[in-house]
């Protein structure tokens, strides 16, 4: 995009400038009117498995519901309590917001379709999905009230224990892949399974890890059957509890911005990316934007499924299953693939 | 341009949330400022071409450590009169450390006007000038630093020891869950379907 600039008589930093900025424009839009659209299939898929018809009135099928929900909040009053930290109050839901944005900076949406193709691109998604927590954790604090509080504790634990163990499963994915760069990660599946199949998933010494991935995705993103954070029998509404209006519309859309970029994270990871599934010709026609928006719907889907039908686990449930299950497996599982990397890379050591 | 604009912009919001860490009156605060200061040292890093280690910076104390501080710090009950108390009696200790700060800062100096230090310019890895940071890191490491690194290692896991030995005590009178059992168990252990006449009620 930046010879493009160029060509309109720019000099190169002005070009690349400008390039920059539409390039993020161009990501963040329609990011938010995914966003829009993915609540909407949410309360959609919950009403099917539920029996019940879900929004239907406002536009055809209900599928203006979303917009209709961002007018109200935005002409909303925004409540600060009298006992909160004023600043911190406001920044917290901000902070949410801006991370779950910024780590789509690094996401491949098709062969040269990425904004910045930097070579830490798996390292930055870590860095920035580890700041998530503070947004939840500030606000806890803020807000001076009791069950945000505790909301915002559990919070804290419970995205520091989850992130431990998909650190550990990236690894086996970057030393399968040889690289932290998206892109590349992406293209060294091509033709992984036996030169036809496109996916890491299905290579058994990484299919276990693509399971504590999607599991522990959800976990991280605080999503149903781990929302303790929000767990709305024992804590209201958790952190969000004393949040109206605009900044209450900030925390949702962030946490569904993050729960987007999981499911994209499982799709680049573990099943190809923007790669059609099967390494055929004619399949490649399909622009990769849409392959991938497929694979991101997909498990949209499993994520929706799992909220409709698992009940919430139990908080000493989720920490064993963190620190006693996932941590261990994904601990061994690196070991495992180095070996096996060891012998493709360098033959039989014997 | 950009990037003298970036730098000065990195370093002077470091500076300044480096000053607000100390002046802040609330420890909440400072822990925050302090989480500021790492994010834009990391951003100096990137600046200077080491990604790696900005994202390892970020990933480290921003994302671990710093949560846990403010975990901490969070839950503290702050008493302000208490901390001014305490202000006094800290001060021969803070006057103390500030000498010897100012010392170092004048040999610092000293130490720059008498001419600056002949670094070697070959190559810690010769022929990998092409590879990237996390390659030519991690060739080093596990080569050339290789009981370095593995020291370090060992350290760390001699400190995580210490740490359980000395947190973990046994408690009398607890009833641990033992999650075996509640998975094994089955609806039919817990639940009965019965088809009680009207008015009469079920035994339990």
């Amino acid at each position: 995009m930046t010879e493009f600039f160029q060509s309109l008589g720019m000099n190169y930093e002005a070009a690349w400038f400008v390039a920059t900025i539409c390039g993020i424009l161009l990501i963040a839009f329609p990011l938010m009117l995914a966003v829009a659209i993915i609540i909407y299939c949410d309360r959609k898929i919950w009403a099917a498995m539920a029996l019940r018809k879900g929004p239907n009135v406002v536009g055809p099928f209900g599928l203006l519901q979303s917009f209709a929900d961002g007018i109200k909040v935005f002409l909303q009053e925004t409540i600060i309590p009298s006992g909160a930290n004023k600043g911190l109050f406001i920044i917290a839901p901000i902070i949410t917001f801006t991370v779950a944005l910024l780590a789509w900076a690094v996401i491949p949406f098709s062969e040269t379709a990425v904004l910045s193709d930097i070579n830490v691109g798996l390292l930055y998604i870590l860095a920035i999905s580890s700041l998530g927590v503070y947004g939840v954790v500030i606000s806890g604090w803020a807000s001076n009230s009791k069950y945000p509080f505790f909301s915002s504790m559990r919070a804290a634990a419970q995205m520091i224990s989850y992130e431990v163990s998909i650190g550990f499963t990236l690894i086996s994915v970057v030393l399968m892949a040889g690289t932290f760069n998206l892109s590349d990660i992406i293209m060294a599946q091509k033709g992984h399974i036996g030169g036809v199949v496109n996916a890491y998933g299905l290579n058994p010494m990484l299919f276990p890890m693509a399971v504590v991935f999607l599991i522990s995705a959800m976990a991280e993103t605080a999503r149903h059957p781990f929302d303790l954070t929000e767990a709305e029998s024992e804590l209201v509404a958790g952190y969000q509890t004393e949040y109206s209006s605009m900044s209450f519309a900030l925390f949702w859309l962030g946490e569904y911005a993050n729960i987007l970029l999981m499911c994209a994270l499982n799709a680049i990871l573990f099943w190809g990316g923007w790669l059609p599934p099967i390494d055929w010709e004619p399949l490649y026609a399909v622009p990769g934007i849409v392959w991938l928006f497929l694979k991101i719907f997909v498990f949209f889907f499993i994520f929706s499924w799992v909220m409709a039908t698992v009940p919430r686990y139990r908080y000493d449930q989720l920490m064993r299953l963190g620190w006693k299950i996932f941590l261990p497996l994904a601990l061994i599982w690196v070991v495992i693939v180095s070996g096996y990397v060891m012998i493709r890379d360098h033959g039989w050591p014997l | 341009m950009i990037q003298v604009f970036t730098f000065y912009l990195f370093a002077a919001l470091l500076i300044a949330s480096g000053a607000f860490t100390i002046f802040a009156r609330n420890p909440v605060h400072s822990v925050l400022w302090l989480i500021l200061a790492f994010f834009n040292a990391a951003g100096l890093m990137v600046l200077v071409g080491a990604e790696f280690i900005a994202m390892l910076l970020v990933i480290v104390y921003v994302g671990a450590v710093a949560v846990l501080f403010l975990f901490v710090v969070m839950m503290l009950d702050i008493d302000f009169a208490e901390l001014r108390a305490g202000f006094i009696k800290n001060v021969p200790l803070g006057l103390l450390l500030a000498v010897v700060f100012v010392c170092e800062l004048i040999f610092g100096i000293g130490a720059y006007r008498a001419g600056k230090i002949e670094l070697s310019d070959a190559p810690l890895n010769p022929g990998r000038e092409d590879a990237s940071n996390i390659q030519a890191v991690g060739e080093l490491l596990y080569t050339k630093y290789i009981f370095l690194f593995e020291m370090a290692g060992i350290i760390l896991l001699v400190a995580m020891v210490g740490a359980i030995v000395l947190t973990n005590r046994k408690r009398s009178g607890v009833k641990p869950q033992v999650v075996a059992d509640q998975v094994a168990r089955r609806p039919e252990d817990a639940t009965r379907n019965v088809q009680p006449e009207i008015g009469k009620g079920v035994e339990l």
